[in-house]
């Protein structure tokens, strides 16, 4: 059926594309195992920049030794997993409210959600770094009996781990429970629920099922593509998140990655071998998320644009 | 009467699973969402108590004032940096253009389409600190790649991210790597999947090449998605530039890379003037507003055509 053989333009095309996909993540990876001198040596010869020359693996090792890389690759971890996990619950939940059940009011406030996703996050990022800033602050004057100024640690003795404040800046509730919730995510979550057969539903009920029974016994496993894609982009968003830890830490402990690799810009020059290897050690997990959830991935893209 | 207690359960029910993210809605989207709006008539460093200011802060944004010379802005530094934001967003339509040019070659019937798909689409994913980092290094005038591969050719590169007329460009130059495989490629995809393959056998009997195929059926048959991308691509600039200028520039050389989203980092969290920062933002909102209601008018246009 095809009109057109395919030539070896095509390929030739597709393998030049490709080579240039590659060459910079080539660069990263050469520095990355480079020596400190070898990173720095001007070279005429570009293949030798592509190429690893130095097989330097304790690169990789060295990283975790300079800075508190463990502090930050744990911070990273533990806010991306439960960001995730809040926001997909929290959006399946109102999504299968907003879809499959009726109520007074529902699309008067679903319009409400749709409406906020046109405003930027600059937006309403200014007042939650207010209310955040000045909430240990005010529930002092509210609840005096907790001390909300005080920086916690994970027991006592002396090298008891930091785990910043109860609320506020320098608090795991800062760098978490804001991002929990997404009208993003809803509004993705409920276009999906949309397109479930009603039928099923309407016989679980005459069997008796409650509500909850047949959100997470029908509701949910058909929409399992699109929790899969929400998912993804959401723990790849706080995985990569940059200006909410930034403005909302102070204390190197509560750092994340993205913010714990300025670490590697020295005073005198960045080590651009570490900083390389660290980066690569950033990706991974995105590599890996990516590798898993291609498919949903891809296919997730697609939800909510236009019918080409 | 049994329905009605069907109708009050159905209620409940609603209630109990919207309630999770309708709190956190209200506390930390619709609520900030009118407090950034009180925000923008009031002026605030946080130490000192906030005072209402009218329209102070949108009269030093978007104002003028006449001297010697004619009528200057009163905020001249924000009409730069809104032009720099424009500016990056030129590369735009050079990345659509790779796009579709990627996906109509993928949509052949080729060997490992799928391993190139995921291949182009990689560094969109990776797209972040890590990577901004890396061009960053890319860039670097004497060990950099970028030079290294411009002395291939016998250029001899500039220093980019610190020459005031190369630093955008280089940006660009960066996003076309990151995006040109990314979401729209996948779109474009979609889309000529959906071009039906007996148009093109037609216009092979009629006689038309290669581009008159292209420019009759290809073109018109993925023109909304096109226009989607577009759209999606100027709200998203419009918004976007902080990481890469807080990670690879600091918003440098002089102010060149300082776009309208990192503007409201240092006057927010840096200037700590939280009522001006507020109402650049609101601003912003209204240009992302503007937009969107153009996609929507000419949107329907287009996919009724």
């Amino acid at each position: 059926m095809r009109y057109r053989q395919p030539s070896r333009l095509w390929h030739l095309f597709l393998v030049a594309a490709g080579l240039t996909m590659l060459a910079p993540l080539a660069f990263m990876f050469s520095t990355a195992l480079s020596t400190p001198a070898g990173a720095m040596r001007a070279t005429e010869n570009i293949f030798e920049m592509l190429v690893p020359r130095e097989w330097e693996w304790k690169n990789f090792a060295e990283v975790w030794d300079v800075v508190p890389f463990l502090r930050y690759y744990f911070n990273s971890l533990a806010i991306a997993v439960v960001v995730t996990v809040g926001q997909v619950f929290t959006s399946a939940c109102a999504a299968y409210a907003f879809s499959r059940l009726h109520w007074p009011g529902r699309d008067k406030l679903f319009l409400c959600y749709l409406a906020t996703m046109m405003v930027p996050g600059s937006v309403t990022m200014l007042p939650n770094f207010i209310a955040m800033k000045m909430a240990p602050e005010v529930l002092t004057g509210i609840l005096p009996g907790i001390d909300w100024m005080a920086m916690r640690y994970l027991g006592t003795g002396e090298d008891a781990p930091l785990i910043g404040r109860l609320i506020g800046l320098d608090s795991y509730f800062a760098l978490t429970i804001p991002a929990m919730f997404s009208a993003y995510g809803t509004f993705l979550l409920r276009q999906l629920m949309l397109s479930i057969p009603r039928e099923l539903e309407e016989a679980a009920h005459i069997d008796g099922c409650g509500y909850w029974r047949i959100f997470h016994v029908i509701i949910l496993p058909l929409s399992l593509p699109g929790l899969a894609t929400l998912t993804t982009f959401t723990f790849m968003g706080a995985w990569g998140s940059l200006l909410w830890p930034l403005v909302m830490t102070n204390m190197d402990e509560m750092r994340t990655l993205p913010l714990g690799l300025q670490a590697f810009q020295g005073q005198y020059g960045t080590e651009w071998h570490l900083m390389m290897a660290a980066a690569l050690l950033m990706l991974l997990p995105v590599v890996v998320m990516f590798l898993i959830g291609q498919r949903f991935f891809i296919s997730g893209l697609t939800v909510g644009a236009v019918k080409g | 009467m049994k329905k009605l207690v069907g109708q009050r359960q159905e209620t409940i029910a609603a209630i109990c699973f919207l309630l999770p993210n309708l709190i956190g809605f209200l506390l930390f989207t619709f609520w900030p969402v009118i407090a950034a709006f009180l925000l923008s008539f009031s002026e605030w460093d946080l130490l000192t108590p906030p005072k209402w200011v009218g329209l102070n802060n949108f009269r030093e944004l978007l104002g003028v004032y006449q001297s010697v010379d004619g009528w200057r802005p009163n905020d001249p530094d924000f009409w730069k940096f809104l032009w720099n934001t424009i500016f990056l967003m030129f590369g735009l339509p050079v990345t659509m253009a790779v796009s579709l040019g990627l996906a109509i070659v993928l949509n052949k019937r080729i060997r490992f389409t799928y391993a190139y798909r995921l291949l182009f689409f990689l560094p969109s994913i990776l797209a972040g600190v890590a990577i901004f980092y890396l061009w960053r290094w890319i860039y670097n005038p004497d060990y950099g790649l970028f030079n290294a591969a411009l002395a291939l050719i016998g250029i001899d590169g500039p220093a980019w991210l610190t020459d005031v007329r190369w630093a955008k460009p280089a940006l660009i130059v960066m996003g076309l790597w990151l995006h040109a495989g990314g979401t729209g490629m996948i779109l474009y995809l979609a889309a000529l999947q959906g071009v039906p393959q007996d148009l093109y056998e037609a216009a092979e009997i009629d006689g038309a090449g290669h581009w008159d195929q292209f420019r009759v059926i290809t073109w018109p048959g993925v023109m909304p998605v096109t226009f989607f991308i577009f759209v999606m691509g100027v709200i998203g600039g419009l918004q976007g530039g902080f990481e890469m200028a807080y990670i690879m520039t600091q918003g440098g050389p002089y102010g060149a890379t300082t776009t309208i989203g990192y503007y409201i980092y240092t006057m927010a969290y840096e200037d700590f003037r939280m009522g001006y920062a507020a109402a650049i933002a609101w601003v912003l909102f209204v240009f992302i507003f503007a937009v969107t209601v153009l996609n929507w008018r000419l949107g329907g246009k287009n996919i009724t055509a």
